[in-house]
């Protein structure tokens, strides 16, 4: 299924809070404004939790593009979309940076907690939490561009 | 990173005046709760209190700091949030991790750490 964000749900626009885009560079304190002006396009319209569940989700997905696409490149752009349409909000996010390994989405596994403190894993974490808040996540490589789509169901309020 | 500590009766209390531990800051927060507990004794308790966002690196530093205690030293954690409580049943860390539902109440000594 290809779905052009920039196209899809046009009608709504005329709201202005309905989509949300943003280029960005790949870098912590970038994604961070990223997040921050994300979260308050849609706050109004979903609950707290659903909030919180985007910023985590994007967050999670951005960090992985800073460090394992672009891993350490200066010079390494985001694009974000978001659109809030039928109950979810639908989010894209593309950069240049180097492919998934094998070209596909990681399992996201937890790591282990039954295991001793000094054994705990201080990461692994990322996938998982994206897996469990989103629905429709699918990866794609478009020439030099990695494209991540996913939809985060909204609670009815 | 700003980060006060209290030393209360039974533990060094934490506090962490910040909204977020995340990516951006996920080594400082490390690196500050080493210089912090470096050379006490006893459990320490991070007040979450304040914070309304941990991501993944920010859970991971947590974690770290509670490595760099063990074994002879707890961290325990205090007052989550619910965006913050959420990361930690997400992972399954809260299994992990002792949490208490409220923060020590402040007490006469502080100082700020930073």
């Amino acid at each position: 299924m290809t779905v052009k964000p920039d196209q899809d749900g046009a009608g709504r626009a005329a709201h202005g809070e309905d989509r949300f885009a943003r280029c960005f560079p790949a870098e912590p304190y970038a994604v961070r404004e990223a997040l921050r002006a994300a979260v308050a396009r849609f706050a109004r319209r979903i609950s707290p939790e659903d909030a919180g569940a985007l910023e985590l989700t994007l967050a999670e997905v951005l960090n992985n593009v800073v460090e394992h696409a672009y891993g350490g490149r200066a010079d390494g752009q985001v694009d974000l979309a978001l659109s809030h349409a039928g109950g979810a909000l639908c989010c894209r996010i593309e950069d240049c940076g180097r492919p998934m390994p094998h070209l596909a989405i990681p399992e996201g596994t937890l790591p282990p907690t039954g295991v001793a403190v000094a054994k705990l894993a201080e990461g692994g974490w990322g996938w998982s939490l994206v897996r469990g808040l989103t629905e429709d996540l699918a990866y794609e490589r478009d020439g030099d561009r990695n494209r991540l789509t996913f939809r985060i169901p909204l609670d009815a309020v | 990173m700003n980060l006060m500590t209290e030393s209360g009766p039974d533990a060094l209390v934490v506090r962490v005046h910040e909204e977020r531990i995340d990516a951006a800051v996920a080594i400082q927060f490390k690196d500050r709760m080493r210089e912090l507990t470096a050379g006490g004794e006893g459990p320490v308790i991070l007040d979450l209190s304040r914070v309304d966002f941990v991501d993944s690196s920010g859970l991971g530093a947590i974690v770290a700091a509670m490595k760099v205690l063990a074994p002879l030293r707890r961290l325990d954690l205090a007052a989550l949030t619910p965006n913050v409580a959420r990361v930690f049943r997400l992972t399954r860390m809260d299994d992990v991790f002792r949490i208490l539902p409220e923060a020590p109440a402040a007490e006469g000594r502080i100082r700020a750490a930073e």
